[in-house]
């Protein structure tokens, strides 16, 4: 693993970043749409349910925090997108690039560009609905690098898959990070959830974080049994995706996918 | 003559039912061009991407530098590029910054001045701020030739290089190409489907029909073994046979 190589794919899409406003305003427009549209949501319900404490809290909250996992999946999802539309990816990977720097180097995008939306959204909130996120407390912190490594897991897999299925497989970059959406339990505790989903829920990094985040908020405590597994989980989910994408990547040389994807 | 600085036996590549290469052996020496030529689907660019580690053999060896491709690919591509007309740099971003970033790739010491003198080479140096999607066809194989260069790679793998090129410069490429051979002393595998090119250009040939070599040696002995007159006349009469 060599760093001049995950800077130098880095900074490739730093360049990217810098210089497109389609590519800037994509990182940027949906989180604000998302804030506004639910935000304004929130406040209104906010009328109707006052005997329930931290209503605004709860639904503003989840609504940033599912979407740092869903902009650290994309953050390696769409910055792989970039290569196979410039068809890059073979002058990259004919490079001694390996396909962990690689991955490594796309983490690093996502994760800068995360903090920048991040950082967006949190202003704003506090601007439009007064909503100070500091405020859940420092403890959030641990849940909120849970929700970023279960990104990339997701982000991992999906750059796998369109790998190896093409371009077809392009619209697993936006949609399989919404496929544990329900089973989150984003919006709402897991025990609204039928049985056999709350059976899955259980083994979703994500559940325990926003079961985590509602405990933090009502109660003011440390939920440290929902930190544990989230992060038991999701050292299970990264190293999982990290084989699937070695074992697909392999595939992939085989059958002469690369070239075919890379052209 | 000179020590092989690549060395291929037995190299086959099945997909499926298609035999797209069928134990393919031969060589490649220290400053010599070996030009692959064959039809289309003859197997020349599955060879080349055989030789990056980007397609996996079903049988045969590679070593290049005298080690095995398989266990020591990162180590011996520091020291190979390529370039290929269906491949591109980057297109979101401009002309220096795609060139800074495979420098970065290959840890080129010296960037900017590397960058630089690749530009004047190829004489692009007058759209060093161009984005890479508003070049023309021939000022994006002049990029992708710069950037196969830009690690001083001792062995180049190049895939129609000259292809978009309009004959000014692709004779100025040929010409730069072969100055670099001389200079650096540097190898090269080269494909094209210009005939006159690839005699021109050419220490060795291969030909390929159907993954296989069908014939071998300098341009003259490969067309004399025909008994035609020119590259075009062995290819149009090898290329034509297969649609008979």
């Amino acid at each position: 693993m060599r760093h001049h190589r995950i800077t130098a794919l880095f900074f490739r899409h730093i360049y990217l970043y810098r210089r497109s406003l389609p590519r800037l305003m994509e990182v940027f427009y949906w989180p604000l749409l998302d804030l506004l549209v639910w935000g304004f949501i929130t406040v209104y319900l906010a009328q109707f349910r006052q005997n329930l404490p931290g209503f605004i809290t709860f639904f503003i909250g989840a609504l940033i925090l599912w979407d740092i996992l869903f902009r650290s999946q994309q953050g390696i999802s769409v910055s792989f997108l970039e290569d196979v539309w410039a068809k890059n990816l073979l002058n990259l990977f004919a490079s001694p690039l390996s396909y962990a720097e690689y991955i490594f180097s796309l983490m690093l995008v996502s994760l800068v560009k995360l903090v920048a939306v991040a950082t967006i959204m949190a202003v704003l909130a506090w601007i439009i609905y007064s909503f100070n996120i500091f405020l859940i407390g420092i403890s959030l912190i641990p849940f909120i690098l849970n929700l970023i490594v279960m990104g990339w897991a997701i982000g991992i897999i999906t750059t796998a898959l369109i790998l190896r299925f093409g371009q077809e497989a392009e619209v697993l970059a936006w949609a399989l990070g919404f496929l544990f959406m329900p089973v989150s339990a984003v919006f709402y505790p897991v025990s609204v959830l039928p049985l056999f989903l709350q059976a899955v829920a259980r083994y979703v990094p994500a559940s325990h974080v926003f079961e985590g985040m509602r405990e933090v908020i009502s109660s003011g405590g440390f939920p440290l049994g929902e930190l544990l597994w989230s992060s038991g989980l999701n050292a299970v989910y990264i190293v999982a995706a990290f084989l699937f994408f070695r074992w697909n990547f392999k595939i992939v040389k085989r059958k002469g996918l690369l070239v075919r994807i890379g052209e | 003559m000179f020590e092989p600085v690549v060395e291929i036996k037995g190299l086959t590549k099945v997909f499926g039912q298609l035999k797209a290469v069928d134990n393919v052996s031969f060589t490649i020496s220290t400053g010599e061009i070996l030009g692959l030529l064959g039809p289309n689907g003859a197997g020349k660019t599955t060879i080349i991407h055989m030789l990056l580690g980007l397609t996996t053999p079903s049988a045969g060896d590679i070593r290049i530098f005298g080690l095995d491709l398989d266990r020591h690919r990162r180590e011996i591509v520091q020291d190979v590029n390529f370039s290929s007309s269906y491949v591109s740099m980057p297109n979101s971003l401009n002309v220096r910054e795609s060139l800074r970033v495979f420098a970065r790739l290959y840890r080129v010491k010296d960037k900017e001045k590397r960058i630089q003198g690749l530009l004047q080479a190829f004489e692009i140096d007058g759209i060093g701020s161009k984005l890479v999607r508003h070049l023309s066809s021939g000022q994006q194989t002049r990029l992708n030739l710069a950037k196969a260069l830009i690690n001083d790679p001792r062995v180049l793998l190049l895939d129609e290089p000259t292809a978009s090129l309009d004959p000014d410069i692709a004779d100025k490429t040929r010409s730069l190409l072969k100055s670099i051979k001389k200079d650096r002393n540097i190898s090269i595998l080269y494909t094209s489907h210009n005939m006159k090119e690839m005699e021109e250009m050419s220490d060795r040939i291969i030909f390929l029909h159907r993954g296989r070599i069908i014939a071998e040696g300098t341009p003259s002995e490969v067309i004399r073994s025909f008994g035609r007159k020119n590259l075009e006349e062995v290819f149009l009469k090898v290329a034509r046979e297969e649609h008979a």
